[in-house]
């Protein structure tokens, strides 16, 4: 065999591995899709968002406490994280490029981003669960935060750094500040790449389990009061999809589909921002 | 012309003495000595790496961004040192404006890019900002082509038009020198033409200092150009004298294209 023909071979042999090694993982994703879907649209209703999580052995019922929980929490969490995570992103990228404590900054975060998630949630717990008497809204918020905060602060830097030094050089030879170069032409700069940090924050924050467990636990009953337990999608997903109950089960169906969708949503637009914005 | 017979003491509005520049452990500019005369066009000009950009960037602290690059020596810049560690860096940037090499129009509407450098030293009314806005606007030859657009952001612009953004944008500030490091480089020759146009008119109100790659370009738009070969001013004169009749045998040999 000539040393052409074998290099074609080795090639189609290469590129038949990569096939399978896809078609493999699709299968497996597509297959998580369909089940999701199948039993999911099969539990959505007008009830599933009217009415609230059903009591042991009762009939019907909805995750409506669930859906507007989450919906608070996320919202605390992405108010909490997204001022906290520019602004130490700004610092990393604008302030403290050499100096010590930016280098710690930068390893603490990291460590942040691969941190288990039921470790935040324990932390929280002790924080302020423990501390404070009580499961509440507001340490789940800040659980997810303590989560959100280090995806921010690390798109936010990284953003900046694409920015060309001539840009950087310019404003400041303008005379302009630090800061007013920071915030009024380098962010805005980068002000699609960044919002998208924050939207992937978010749907990285949307189907966290473990740290709510430990925090915003779980309420019954519809609650707006973010000082007490507060239902949410996802522990509602790990209580309702064990139980023996058939409703209870469709329940948590319905509530993976609903959370898979609204990640895919943020997704989607958030590649869409991005991709308008960067072509501008 | 009886002023610009001699490099004019007199007239120097940056008076440079003895400068050293360091990158780290590497001196970038060795005992650099000359004045930049007031209302004037002065060119630097030499082979990549001889510290002609570098020697621009000492004339508004831009080296100060980055650590481990540092000055020393004197840049006189009415009567005080502009190296001085106590000297207000943004003061200095706002009197000694700065246009670099790729247009860099700020992420904002045309307006916005010009009022941005303006509204940190004045506070001035809408109509009074509207005025400063056209009046940069026309000195810098782009009135006609922004009036219509001033709310479109300055990134729409074509890269000429950038260009003459940014002149704008540093002549609003109202400085007395304008640093032009190779304002031309990244434009095609009508731009480039328009430019050199604009430099001519501005010289009557302010001193400009340019770092070009094109000799001839040195050669049509400076009243004084300084040659600089690594780190070092070898020569520096009357643009007419020094391209026509250089004292150094390293001019002759640059402006000739013997090396470069």
């Amino acid at each position: 065999m000539s040393l052409y023909s074998r290099r074609i071979w080795t090639n189609r042999v290469g590129i038949a591995l990569s096939m399978v090694a896809m078609a493999f993982g699709l299968f497996a994703l597509l297959w998580i899709l369909w089940t999701l879907f199948y039993n999911g649209f099969a539990a959505l209703s007008w009830e599933f968002f009217t009415e609230d999580t059903p009591a042991p052995g009762s009939e019907g019922g909805g995750l409506r406490n669930a859906i507007v929980g989450s919906l608070m929490i996320i919202a605390v969490t992405t108010l909490v994280s997204t001022p906290i995570g520019i602004l130490a992103g700004i610092y990393l990228a604008e302030f403290g490029t050499t100096s010590k404590f930016a280098a710690m900054t930068r390893f603490v975060t990291d460590i942040m981003l691969s941190a288990p998630s039921i470790v935040i949630g324990l932390f929280v717990y002790a924080l302020m669960v423990a501390t404070l008497g009580g499961f509440s809204g507001w340490a789940g918020s800040v659980a997810l935060a303590l989560i959100a905060i280090p995806v921010v602060v690390r798109t936010t830097e990284n953003m900046l750094l694409l920015v060309p030094t001539a840009l950087r050089e310019a404003a400041f030879a303008v005379g302009a500040p630090r800061w007013q170069v920071s915030l009024k032409v380098t962010l805005r700069a980068v002000k699609a790449g960044v919002v998208t940090g924050i939207l992937l924050a978010i749907a990285r924050v949307t189907g966290e389990t473990a740290p709510l467990l430990f925090t915003a636990l779980n309420n019954q009953f519809y609650s707006t009061d973010m000082s007490q337990p507060m239902g949410n999608l996802p522990v509602v997903i790990f209580q309702f999809a064990m139980s023996p109950y058939d409703n209870w089960v469709s329940l948590a169906w319905g509530g993976a589909l609903l959370i898979a969708l609204l990640v895919l949503g943020i997704n989607i637009f958030a590649r869409v921002l991005f991709r308008k914005k960067s072509s501008d | 012309m009886s002023s610009l017979e001699q490099t004019a003491d007199g007239d120097a509005i940056l008076a440079i003495r003895n400068l050293n520049f360091y990158y780290g452990d590497f001196r970038g500019l060795i005992d650099v000595s000359m004045d930049v005369a007031k209302n004037r066009v002065t060119a630097f000009i030499g082979p990549s790496g001889c510290g002609k950009s570098t020697l621009l960037r000492t004339f508004n602290r831009m080296y100060d961004l980055y650590p481990g690059q540092r000055a020393e020596g004197e840049i006189n810049f009415h009567g005080k040192n502009l190296l001085d560690k106590k000297q207000d860096v943004n003061l200095v940037r706002a009197k000694i404006g700065m246009v670099f090499q790729k247009p860099t129009p700020f992420p904002m509407t045309i307006y916005e890019n010009i009022a941005f450098g303006v509204r940190l030293y004045e506070r001035l009314a809408k109509s009074e900002m509207d005025d400063r806005v056209e009046w940069a606007l026309r000195k810098a030859a782009m009135w006609q082509e922004a009036k219509d657009k001033l709310q479109q952001s300055g990134l729409s612009l074509s890269g000429g038009q950038q260009q003459r953004l940014c002149i704008a944008r540093t002549i609003a500030v109202k400085p007395e020198i304008v640093l032009l490091d190779e304002p031309t480089s990244a434009l095609d020759p009508i731009s480039t033409a328009k430019i050199e146009e604009l430099i001519d008119e501005l010289k009557l109100d302010y001193t400009i200092a340019i770092v070009t790659h094109n000799m001839q370009q040195a050669a049509r738009i400076s009243d004084f150009t300084a040659f600089m070969y690594l780190g070092e001013l070898v020569e520096f004169g009357k643009t007419d004298s020094l391209f026509v009749k250089p004292q150094k045998k390293q001019t002759e040999d640059y402006i000739t294209g013997r090396f470069g």
